[in-house]
């Protein structure tokens, strides 16, 4: 039995298939047993894929450090047994016609509807931002909505309502329940229409069943793995949810490194690298919207071995390891030998990602890291970078490590080029005369996100970026507003 | 209160009619509404080859699958297969061949879409693959087109080459663009006691929903009602273009007597259905030292897809749009469409304007760049004004060229002058990324291009306590029509806007309706809206007089639900109303319009096809970054012109969306196919519309004043398609921030997106 609490009712699903998404059983005729009769229809599929941000609605997150907060999700993704335990709001329930919530208030003055169809999502984006104690940049307003496309308004009425509504925090029922003590996550085991879902809380039970089931699909934030359900229509005879494995969650940091499970939301990850590890936070500033955020995690991204990644190329830059757990124990894996080919890592049967450490970077050192995408927000990169450079009190290179996504068949270090660099001394001519390298180290493919010219000449002229953004300085922020993934400052 | 301290609600900001339902969700699109008993779903096997012969297609193991109530192909449409909506050319199953990947061949009906999924595939489908076109090229070089060309010319076109200072020659592609409303089309149709069918639609044309699944089922338009709660998103993909889910409902309804629906999901919608059109264009262009545009020769090619659908009349559009804002003597406009083994290219806000309008704004860019002017001067000294240059080169006289004061105007306030100094002052200082600006005018055609569907009807529907249901032809899909027809009706009528409930819209309230497209709605409907109420108040005047007692000739004034006569006495129109019903006084009324004095002579390709022409000047500056290509538009500045607004609030959000939709087309969004045929954007995924981020950091919409027009409803002007082109201003400020790479002339595809930007950078470095 599946119970979680919608809009403020307790509600009980058995028998569902734990193939559902949230969203395919909010819009369906159900039985009145399961709480109401009638579909919640304000919730809208706008493409199934977690693009357009339409079926976004809102959970309460009661175990985020720091305290409960919002989390929009795209219900599309969302398989039905993830909401176990939750509470859950969607745009029927936080306000009416007759009584409706600011936010809504907020984009009915604004004219920040024209057909509708994107509007209850946003609605749910926007109640989330109202309830933030973070929004205090105007880059972060675009990052909470980027994951909502409307076709209509240009956006411009949107933002000036989510303006006037961000961090406004209004003492009602909404900030209320967000006082609520934080819940513990209880394992469970559902089953539903010949179909499984289990997820385990320690990490040796999820690695028991694993060896008793090696074809259980592991699944955590399901932003991946929920578009074989939504597109593919796969149905999963036993999924195997790492979401709630205690050793899988929280980042520690010592003086040697940082150790992040692989668990952790890539929001959670967000704002931490914020202080903690720059280099990464400026790689999750366009890595994807707030709601793929909220579910993604870092495990899931490693995992999913996309040629892209985005965090890999960062990692590879940090040369992180990998822990890799199974019933027979957990060993350690550098990144760089953890993608072995195509869509291909180096988990064996049985087998999961748990934890991920990274060192401490020496002083002295240099980083960036840069995406390059179609659209800078919500796209899949062309290429990707992060880049290191240790330097010596002369400011000349004595180690070089640059991680490149979309340019082979696996997220790849650059030996080449990083062999060319060690001996230089840190300038764009350095990084220029390295770039040749890039040739042999990679031959990109091409596809509708890139040719390979393209992947090349934007990869060499990173490097030379690179070298320009942190010839004086390490690192460098990303301003609001800026045209490209480098930053310059004028002369 | 006095009655002039009323306002009428006319010419006022306010928020869109639905907007309270839409933020709460409680807005009801054609998925959402209540799923009546007996509901079936449809799902549609559809051809994934672009060209071949069907050598069969066996339903039979498919119509057994548990839950499976119908397998339907072409021989079971009781009817015509065909559904073409000018030309009688689409079949709606496919027949003999199939003609893209997409192409339907058969529609499966059962109790849940997993229950449609499994028979679809079981069904069996053999095709002896043919030679697909798949290119505008090949087109051309095969010869393969819809229609005979379409051809626009005047003036002598060997002399002004002859005079000419400057020959400008070059090619123009510009690329496709999928709608992506939100809402992915959807359709639901419920049987009556007597077989006659109520299909819901989200269209933009609800009585071509009706007439054709009336002609697929073979009975009378009576039989068949079709109306429209609300659409998510139009843009012209569901004008002719959401027939073919009308009529497949009504087939599946028709067949197993049981309520059906069908909603395509994002793949689908983008797999199947037709975008903007992609035109090849070569051009020559003549002009004098001065940068005055002489003579312009252009051929002009755009890709129809597998059927004509509306692509005849976006050819014309096209046509009648490559002057823009330019006065061109002499003239030779030739244009033809390609067939080709793709979805069928439908209409698009714009239809085909911003296609014609990007070739001749090609010719000014790269004129200016060798005349060393600045592009928006070049632009300034070639627009329409006094005679003899206030002739288009169709014939139609432009009576009334707004666009060189707004022009100046905006050039004023955005200070162009400083900011190009201080771009300049930027560009110096900066080594990898480079800011440019651009301006781009605008003047577009207002009418339906085909004169007869320039009409429009409504009825109004007054109660006898004074509230009043109004319906008109239009469909709202986000554009904010309803909006206006109610603001329209309540001056008219002299009611509180409350008092107004704009009606679905519905083809048994007004028949025989024009599609809600062309930007025509508010002007056609309006009309029509107030004709209806004038006809009502007509009546009402006299039962009013009687009640206030005032004498047979006195003037009243009807505002915001009351009447008030010559010594300020008054009553509520409710007391009116009633009276009325009391002494046997008609209180509804049809209101019928046509647009008057329009006409074109295709074969000779004279006459007069617009109303009335649309203004607007938008001004943009970007940034690029020279070693990514990636953009970012820092800041635009729009005027535009929409005569009187009727309410300005929502002309604002055309404009800003119109604007924005456009940054997609030239930038971001591209249209993608494999080399088989089948569609390769068929996701958000993939294919990027512009995001939050994409919007300028620093956003200026303002709206010319005081501009009332003539003739139209309000004073106002038609504003849904105008502001789109607004935005190849864009292409202007890269082409200005390229250039401060190098010294080379800019060659900048379209879509620019970072790729073609960086191509465009590395050129200019390359020497």
């Amino acid at each position: 039995m599946l119970r979680f609490e919608l809009n403020g009712r307790p509600i009980e699903v058995a028998d569902t298939s734990p193939n559902t998404t949230l969203l395919e059983w909010l819009r369906a005729s159900r039985p009145a047993s399961e709480g109401r009769g009638d579909r919640l229809t304000g919730t809208k599929e706008g493409c199934a894929e977690g693009d357009c941000g339409a079926c976004t609605v809102v959970i309460l997150d009661d175990r985020a450090p720091g305290g409960a907060r919002y989390r929009s999700v795209n219900s599309c993704l969302l398989l039905l047994p993830m909401v176990h335990g939750r509470r859950l709001f969607t745009v029927e329930g936080i306000g009416t016609t007759r009584n409706p919530h600011p936010v809504q208030t907020a984009m009915v003055d604004a004219l920040g509807s024209q057909c509708g169809y994107c509007t209850p999502g946003f609605v749910m984006s926007l109640f989330e931002a109202t309830y933030r104690d973070d929004l205090d940049d105007d880059w972060k307003v675009d990052d909470q909505l980027c994951g909502n496309l409307c076709r209509c308004t240009g956006y411009r009425p949107i933002r000036d309502a989510a303006k006037s509504v961000a961090g406004s925090c209004p003492d009602d029922i909404f900030r209320a329940a967000l006082e609520a003590p934080s819940t513990v996550a209880e394992s469970l085991d559902y089953s539903g229409a010949g179909e499984r879902f289990v997820a385990p809380t320690t990490l040796e039970a999820a690695t028991r069943l694993l060896a008793e089931k090696p074809e259980a699909r592991l699944i955590c934030g399901a932003t991946d793995l929920g578009l074989d359900v939504t597109k593919k229509h796969v149905r999963f005879p036993l999924l195997l949810s790492t979401e709630h494995i205690s050793e899988l969650q929280g980042i520690t940091e010592d003086d040697f490194g940082f150790s992040i499970g692989a668990a952790v939301t890539l929001t959670d990850l967000e704002d931490w690298s914020a202080h903690s590890l720059p280099m990464l936070h400026r790689m999750l500033r366009y890595f994807g919207a707030r709601q793929i955020k909220h579910r993604g995690t870092i495990g899931g991204n490693l995992c999913n071995a996309s040629p892209i990644g985005d965090i890999a190329p960062v990692l590879l830059a940090l040369d992180a390891r990998m822990l890799i757990s199974s019933e027979a124990g957990t060993r350690s894996v550098p990144i760089a030998d953890f993608y072995l080919a195509y869509r291909s890592t180096a988990l064996g049967e049985g087998e999961l990602l748990s934890r991920v450490e990274i060192p401490r970077p020496p002083a002295n050192t240099r980083t960036g890291a840069y995406k390059v995408s179609r659209r800078r927000e919500l796209d899949i990169s062309a290429v990707s970078a992060g880049m290191l450079v240790e330097l010596d009190t002369e400011g000349t290179i004595t180690r070089a490590r640059l991680g490149f996504g979309g340019m082979a068949a696996t997220p790849q270090r650059a030996s080449a080029t990083e062999a060319a660099l060690v001996g230089q001394p840190w300038n764009e001519a350095t990084a220029k005369a390295a770039g040749v390298h890039l040739d042999a180290d990679f031959s990109p493919m091409t596809d509708h996100r890139g040719t390979d010219w393209y992947r090349r000449t934007v990869a060499r002229n990173l490097l030379v970026g690179f070298a320009g953004e942190t010839r004086e300085r390490n690192f460098v922020p990303l301003p609001f507003g800026h045209a490209g993934t480098v930053v310059e400052e004028t002369r | 209160m006095s009655a002039s301290e009323h306002r009428s609600p006319l010419h006022q900001s306010r928020s869109h009619e639905s907007a309270l339902l839409h933020v709460t969700g409680a807005a009801h699109y054609v998925d959402d509404l209540p799923e009546p008993p007996g509901l079936l779903h449809c799902h549609i096997v559809a051809s994934d080859i672009a060209h071949g012969r069907l050598l069969k297609v066996d339903v039979e193991r498919a119509r057994q699958v548990p839950g499976v109530h119908a397998v339907l192909t072409s021989t079971d449409v009781p009817g015509d297969n065909n559904i073409g909506p000018i030309q009688h050319d689409e079949p709606l199953f496919a027949e003999g061949t199939v003609r893209f990947a997409g192409h339907a061949i058969a529609l499966v009906v059962g109790d849940s879409i997993a229950a449609c999924r499994k028979a679809a595939d079981l069904v069996v489908v053999l095709a002896e693959p043919l030679h697909p076109i798949l290119s505008i090229e090949e087109a051309l070089a095969k010869g393969s087109f819809h229609l005979d060309p379409h051809v626009i010319a005047r003036g002598d076109l060997v002399g002004a080459f002859a005079a000419a200072h400057l020959v400008v020659e070059a090619e123009v592609a510009s690329g496709g663009q999928d709608h992506f409303y939100l809402e992915t089309h959807a359709a639901m149709a419920v049987p009556s006691d007597d077989g006659a069918l109520h299909i819901y639609s989200s269209t933009q044309h609800p009585t071509e929903i009706q007439k054709m699944a009336a002609h697929v089922l073979g009975v009378g338009a009576h039989r068949i009602v079709c109306s429209v709660p609300r659409v998510g998103g139009g843009f012209g993909g569901k004008e002719s273009q959401a027939s073919n889910y009308g009529a497949f409902v009504a087939l599946a309804s028709h067949v197993t007597g049981r309520p059906t629906k069908l909603r395509l999901n994002r793949e689908e919608d983008m797999a199947w259905t037709g975008k903007r059109h992609p035109f090849l264009s070569q051009y020559r262009a003549a002009f004098d030292k001065d940068g005055r545009i002489l003579g312009f020769e252009v051929t002009i090619t755009s890709d129809g897809g597998f059927v004509t659908d509306l692509s005849g009349p976006v050819l014309d559009r096209a046509l009648f749009h490559l002057d823009n804002a330019y006065f061109i003597p002499a003239t030779k406009f030739l244009g033809r469409v390609a067939h080709t083994n793709l979805p069928s290219n439908t209409a698009f806000r714009g239809f085909g304007g911003p296609q014609g309008i990007v070739v001749v704004e090609d010719a000014m860019e790269r004129a200016a760049h060798r005349l060393g002017l600045p592009p928006e001067e070049l632009r300034r000294r070639n627009y329409y004004g006094p005679e003899p240059r206030n002739t288009a080169p169709y014939g139609q006289l432009i009576s009334d060229p707004r666009v060189s004061a707004m022009h100046d105007r905006l050039v004023d306030e955005a200070e162009l002058e400083i900011r190009r100094a201080e771009i300049e002052a930027y560009n110096a200082g900066s080594r990898f990324n480079k800011r440019g600006i651009g301006l781009q005018p605008l003047k577009f055609g207002i009418s339906f291009t085909k004169s007869l569907l320039n009409q429009a009807g409504s009825l109004v529907l007054v109660y006898a306590d004074g509230t009043v249901q109004l319906n008109h032809g239009g469909t709202e899909m986000g554009q904010g029509l309803h909006t206006k027809m109610q603001a329209v009706a309540a001056d008219a009528l002299g009611v509180g806007i409350d008092d107004v409930r704009v009606m679905h819209t519905a083809t048994d309230k007004v028949p025989n309706t024009s599609p809600t497209a062309a930007s025509s709605g508010s002007d056609l409907n309006g009309a029509a809206v107030a004709d209806a109420c004038a006809t009502i108040r007509g009546r009402m005047e006299p039962i009013a007089r009687k009640v206030l007692g005032v004498e047979n000739e006195a003037p009243l004034t009807w505002v915001d639900g009351r009447v008030v006569g010559p010594d300020l006495e008054s009553c509520t129109f409710a007391e009116v109303a009633n009276r009325c019903w009391v002494e046997q006084v008609s209180l509804s009324s049809t209101g019928y319009y046509r647009t008057p004095g329009i006409a074109y002579d295709h074969a000779k390709g004279r006459g007069t096809p617009f109303f009335y022409f649309a203004y607007g000047v938008a001004i943009t500056e970007v940034e690029v970054c020279g070693l990514t290509g990636e953009a970012r538009m820092r800041r635009v500045d729009i005027l535009h012109d929409v005569g009187s607004s009727l309410v300005p609030s929502i002309d604002i959000g055309q404009i800003e969306g119109g604007f924005i939709q456009g940054i997609g087309w030239l930038t971001d969004e591209e249209v993608l196919f494999w080399e088989d045929g089948r569609a390769r954007t068929v996701g958000p995924s993939t294919y990027k519309v512009p995001s939050i981020g994409d919007v300028p950091i620093d956003f200026r919409v303002q709206m010319l004043d005081r501009a009332p027009q003539p003739g139209v409803i309000g004073g106002s002007k038609a504003v849904g398609e105008p502001p789109f082109m607004l935005a190849i201003s864009v292409l202007s400020a890269l082409k200005d921030a390229i250039k401060a790479y190098g010294e080379n002339e800019v060659e900048l595809a379209i879509p620019a997106t970072p790729e073609a930007i960086l191509r465009a950078v590395e050129a200019q470095r390359a020497e």
